[in-house]
């Protein structure tokens, strides 16, 4: 075992020592703060290199490409609860993806957020969330996985509040931790069963780890109460916390107000990690969500997988159809994230994990390019989002909108030239094939013209035409210099930019299936270059389709867009001038946050409120009542005491004090009263005697 | 085992203290406070000695002292502890300094206060050491009277309603509890926790009783349900258990926070340390004959408490319904190990593991909930006693490095992993799912609720625009701050490296778990 498989562990360990050293220094070390961040990244990102150029060695000499290295946690009863860390083709592409994309948007930052007053925090919870992610993706076990995850939406959530003055940035914050929440429950609860049918949250452990062959044999066999085999429910109750990461319908609502934090959060955790982070958990625990009863054979679409096309293919469209109609720069790329990620889902679910994977990893470049891209038009329009207030930037940003460009036809999938077209075209290729249904290939390709159409709108509504920025549009500047005239951003925003671009037009070549060194790598075999692959009339048609439907797309753009220049901020939009109605449901997102509010967070408010109840008037009121019972008791006893039992004793002492009373007149040592009885009673006897006398 | 008397010295210790405080510090505020917080340091430095010599590979009890006191009635002054006991005298030791500090802007009969505390940290004590009913009960009771007063006297307004309400309700689970272990002692003739929970694993014990007392209406079974029922009833109103928890909400709430700092963090430990030291032992077999009632009564105490306190105002009674929650994933945990009994030995690690989750909950609870309330404390000092969720907003503007710690202890409140809290309810869960899989899986709402409050907290108080009012409230001065930083400390320290307590609780654990057998 080599060196760097021994010390990955520094990948994510110095991102996050960095946050804590700054967490811990003075607020004014702003240089400080923003070296040590950038710093430590470069030299995550400097290890990772290393980690990827051994996994290349490794692969390119046959062997064994998996390499962990467990460590034991702590005990309980006989037994140690152990995490570790491993290092294979899959962790070796996303952490140099995470940690090169992370240091282009770090640096990108240094400039984006050069007058916040929060500077130092922000770096901190930036380095936080670094580590965190990094450790997502080295962690061989599962419960360091749910670690990670966790801490990761943690620094989402104070990215998101960033400016928690804002209301809508405090409530956002709080919408995304505990929508994603909701989510992460299930794989919770997937995670404690999965632990309790195969004794451990090891992924790979020498044949012990719970994706290894016999666990998932045992788990294949087990069959619950209700029916459905333990592989399966555990799959997808684990499909719900990467469905809450991923932003998948219906638990995307929190994706789009996340936009409220600084651009460059949005780029780095809401567009190329942390929202791919749930397709990476699937594509990581892929052998549990593939596992049926013939082990070993081809991929089969299990349930668990089903259940994952449908999803990402539903969300896919979802997201594109609302993404036509905002205005928000932010918001549409946004529900575009949505959407792409919608294909990487059904990507894992139709093709495998290669497929879904690379399509994750040009999306990063090419999203976080846009997201930054969008970070430096606000920043030249000093802190304008709405796209019908720009305009014309063509001309004062040039370098953005070269770059920006690119990010766009990547995300369109145009073909040949740029990443996305390839990646896209995979997924698109394995739906086609896919023996379940056609179905989930026609959202693919329709989400695809979807796609073209509305960031075609969007960059006519951007660049195009001439600037509507009003005078002193301030409105929700959050950097303290706004001007009226956009300019282009300094070279520590546009650096990175190119640099990106240059990734998300040229990245696609790694995956062609002519070259499909992507697949391979991860996949531990070798490839050649095989120019003959693109004489398959099956995938010669469906390329052939999609780049017809992205020219449709970028044609209709066009003909709504392009052909005249956008005259004022206030013209109405022109595909809501056509479908007036339909162009409002998609601008209120289907309605489904104000679906939301009306039935769940109205029931839990409600239902809040009644155990509130319960416990002062039923629990309580119960006490009460023995309280008050008891107190009753105690005023009858009182009653009867003072009324009965007291009542009846006084009345007799009366009786008898009164007689005493009476007979005391007998005996009042008055002479003249004894002579006065005792005459009477003479008197008394002598009547008595002659009545006698006389009978 | 060590011939001095280790534990007696621990529990005089503060009520040495509270008599010195009493006698030096009535005139003298600052010296009674410095006096009665000496002496608590004394304490908690008197523990960690004690934490040193233990020996953590055996699950025995140790600093054993044993002296016949009333032989007629089967009396002893017998004490002793292990891994339970010493988690008890440690969390007491650092909870009741927390109080203090927490307690220290009170101005009224300042001697009197301290002293009380100190008199109370005497009886908890007393409490987690005692092994013979006779002086643990004293202890017990005892414990109550200087609860009452420091409720009753330093309180909120409606005070000695909450101090009425909380003497009466829990005398009357003592009463019980009592009753029934008289009658235990009528026929065994025995007080002694051991060799109660020998003759109850042997078997013997029912049996006995319901030989020796004639209650001829009753059948056996129902003779030994009514004895648990009764000392059943003393532990679950302490800890509390919906519905027996009435008491909490107001008595957390109306009495000083330094005092409620006690209530929370170490004296609601003594329920869960009867539940773990008697109930499970003696009355395991009666507990496993209900179990399914019991169950339901436990996810009713996670899911409604957490509920409940998602509608309270107040963040006092916030933190109380909280606590509430948090006890009851211990108890879910202490049910969930005598579901199965047999010898099955898959399910034997999942009981360890619940236990162990169990042992760190308690230790983490006492932890969290009492930085929580200190902080609670810090904001009323500040705001003149204001502490409504409505009253604030934007804090995090003028007070951040206050923002910032509490929220670390929010977090930990909420089990985020990387502090204390996600270790204990992690293994809780993990060891109570194969066990009791529907009652774990609906106690998963507890925690999702825990998070909509928590964030709740931090998103009304903290964020949003700045409350004029509080435009210039002070942040954590730098004794403060030295002051919380070794509770927040903890909390990383437990959550990283749980074996920190789990090393010495472990053997304890496996000695409860495979006396279960019946």
């Amino acid at each position: 075992m080599t060196w760097i498989v021994q010390n990955l562990w520094l990948v994510p360990v110095l991102p996050i020592l960095a946050a804590g050293v700054t967490a811990l220094a003075k607020q004014r070390n702003r240089m400080f703060a923003a070296s040590l961040a950038i710093g430590s990244l470069a030299i995550s990102f400097l290890l990772s290199l290393c980690a990827f150029a051994h996994v290349l060695s490794l692969s390119s000499q046959g062997l064994e490409t998996r390499q962990v290295v467990d460590f034991r946690w702590f005990q309980f009863g006989s037994e140690w609860l152990k995490l570790g860390w491993m290092l294979d083709p899959l962790t070796a592409i996303m952490l140099v993806m995470v940690s090169f994309v992370g240091l282009l948007i770090f640096i990108f930052s240094v400039g984006y957020m050069e007058h916040d007053e929060n500077f130092t925090r922000f770096f901190c919870f930036l380095s936080l969330f670094a580590g965190a992610m990094l450790g997502v993706v080295i962690a061989n076990s599962l419960l360091l996985f749910f670690m990670c995850w966790e801490i990761v939406g943690l620094t989402s959530y104070l990215l998101i509040g960033f400016w928690y003055h804002k209301p809508e940035a405090a409530a956002a914050a709080k919408k995304a931790f505990i929508v994603t929440r909701i989510g992460d429950l299930g794989f919770f609860l997937g995670m404690m069963w999965l632990y309790a049918q195969t004794g451990t949250l090891l992924f790979y452990d020498s044949g012990a780890g719970c994706l290894e062959h016999s666990a998932l044999a045992a788990l294949v066999a087990h069959v619950t109460t209700v029916g459905m085999a333990a592989s399966t429910g555990i799959a997808l109750l684990i499909f719900c916390g990467a469905a809450g990461k991923s932003g998948q319908v219906p638990l995307h609502v929190w994706l789009p107000d996340a936009m409220e934090g600084p651009t460059p959060v949005s780029a780095l955790i809401h567009a190329a990690t942390m929202v791919a982070a749930g397709v990476f958990l699937i594509a990581r625990v892929y052998p549990l969500m593939s596992a049926h009863a013939g082990l070993a054979g081809p991929l089969v679409p299990t349930t668990a997988l089903i259940v994952v096309t449908w999803v990402g293919a539903i969300t896919a469209v979802f997201g594109a159809l609302i993404a036509i109609a905002h205005y928000d720069i932010k918001r549409i790329l946004a529900y575009s994230t949505i959407s792409q990620l919608g294909y990487m889902m059904m990507g894992l679910g139709v093709g495998g994990v290669a497929v879904g994977m690379f399509h994750l990893i040009t999306h990063a470049f090419f999203k976080s390019l846009l997201f930054l891209g969008a970070g430096s038009v606000i920043h030249g329009c000093g802190g304008e989002q709405d796209i019908r207030r720009m305009g014309g930037l063509r001309k004062s940003m040039p370098i953005t909108f070269l770059a920006y460009a690119a990010g766009m036809l990547a995300l369109c999938g145009f073909p040949l030239f740029f990443s996305g077209f390839w990646s896209k075209d995979a997924i698109l290729d394995a739906a086609n094939t896919w023996s379940v249904s056609k179905l989930p290939f026609y959202l693919g390709a329709f989400g695809a013209l979807l796609t073209a159409f509305y960031m075609t709108r969007q960059v006519y509504y951007v660049f195009g035409g001439k600037s509507r920025l009003p005078e002193n549009s301030s409105e929700t500047a959050h950097t303290s210099h706004a001007s009226a005239t956009p300019h282009e951003s300094p070279a520590v925003m546009t650096v990175p930019l190119v640099i990106l671009a240059a990734f998300a037009t040229f990245l696609g070549l790694v995956g062609t299936p002519a070259w499909p060194w992507f697949q391979s790598f991860l996949s531990g075999t070798r490839t050649t270059l095989h120019i003959a692959a693109f004489a398959d009339p099956a995938l010669l048609s469906v390329m052939l389709s999609s780049s017809l439907l992205v020219f449709l797309g970028l044609g209709l753009g066009w003909w709504f867009y392009g052909r005249k220049p956008i005259e004022h901020a206030d013209a109405p939009d022109a595909v809501g001038q056509l479908q007036p109605r339909l162009f409002s449901i998609l601008g209120h997102n289907f309605y489904v946050d104000a679906f939301y509010g009306a039935t769940i967070v109205r029931l839990n408010t409600g239902w809040s409120r009644v155990c509130d109840w319960l416990d002062r008037w039923v629990w309580n009121g119960a006490v009460q009542t023995v309280s008050h019972l008891v107190l009753a008791f105690a005023w009858l006893d009182n009653f009867f005491d003072t009324n009965v039992v007291n009542a009846g004793f006084d009345e007799g002492c009366e009786t008898v004090s009164r007689g005493g009373q009476v007979l005391a007149l007998l005996q009042g040592g008055r002479v003249q009263s004894y002579l006065r009885m005792i005459g009477g009673a003479l008197i008394a006897l002598a009547i008595f005697l002659l009545w006698g006398a006389t009978r | 085992m060590s011939a001095f008397p280790w534990l007696t010295v621990l529990t005089a210790l503060p009520v040495a203290g509270a008599i010195a405080v009493l006698g030096f510090g009535s005139r003298n505020k600052a010296l009674a406070r410095r006096l009665a917080l000496g002496f608590s340091f004394l304490a908690l430095a008197l523990t960690i000695l004690l934490w040193c010599r233990f020996d953590s590979t055996s699950g025995a009890l140790q600093f054993q002292q044993q002296v016949a006191w009333i032989a007629a009635l089967g009396v002893e002054y017998h004490v002793g502890i292990d891994g339970l006991g010493l988690l008890m005298l440690l969390l007491t030791s650092i909870v009741v300094p927390i109080g203090m500090l927490a307690s220290w802007q009170i101005q009224e009969r300042v001697g009197l206060y301290f002293s009380l505390m100190l008199l109370l940290q005497t009886c908890l004590f007393g409490t987690f050491t005692a092994l013979n009913f006779f002086h643990w009960f004293v202890f017990w009771e005892l414990s109550l009277i200087p609860a009452f007063f420091l409720i009753k006297l330093w309180g909120g307004p409606r005070s000695t309603a909450a101090a009425t309400q909380f003497l009466i309700y829990t005398m009357v689970g003592s009463i019980a509890l009592l009753l029934a272990f008289l009658a235990i002692f009528l026929a065994t003739g025995k007080f002694d926790f051991i060799d109660l929970a020998q003759l109850a694993q042997s078997g013997h014990l029912m049996p006995t009783v319901i030989a020796k007392l004639a209650w001829h209406r009753f059948t056996p079974r129902h003779v030994a349900l009514i004895l648990f029922a009764g000392a059943f009833l003393g532990f679950a109103v302490k800890v509390p258990l919906i519905p027996f928890h009435t008491w909490l909400p107001s008595a957390y709430t109306e009495a000083p926070t330094g005092t409620t700092i006690l209530l929370t963090g170490a004296m609601s430990k003594m329920g869960l340390y009867g539940f773990l030291r008697i109930l499970l032992p003696i009355f395991g077999a009666q507990m496993q004959l209900v179990l399914t009632p019991l169950l339901w009564l436990a996810v009713a105490t996670i899911v409604l408490s957490a509920y409940a306190a998602l509608a309270q105002k107040d963040l006092k009674r916030i933190f109380a319904y909280s606590s509430i929650n948090h006890l009851g994933y211990c108890l879910l945990a202490i049910f969930a190990v005598v579901k199965f009994t047999g010898g099955d030995a898959d399910l034997t690690a999942e009981k360890y593991a619940a236990m162990n989750g169990v042992f760190l909950q308690i230790f983490n609870h006492a932890l969290t909930a009492a930085t929580l309330f200190w902080f609670v404390a810090i904001l009323e000092k500040r705001t003149g006693g204001l502490r409504g969720l409505n009253d604030f907003g934007g804090l995090r503007k003028v007070v951040p490095v206050f923002t910032g710690l509490m929220g670390i202890a929010l977090f930990s409140s909420l089990g985020l992993p990387g502090l204390n809290g996600f270790v204990g309810e992690f293994l809780i869960f993990k060891g109570s799912f194969p066990l009791v899989t529907w009652a774990t899986s609906l106690s998963v709402l507890g925690l999702l609720v825990t998070a909509i409050f928590i964030l709740g907290i931090l998103q009304r108080v903290f964020s949003g625009p700045l409350n004029e009012k509080w435009a210039i409230l002070p942040d954590l001065t730098t004794v403060e701050r030295l002051s919380l930083a070794p509770a927040i400390a903890l909390m990383f320290v437990v959550g990283l490296y749980p074996q920190l307590v789990l090393g010495f609780v472990n053997n304890t654990v496996i000695q409860i778990v495979q006396q279960l057998k019946f």
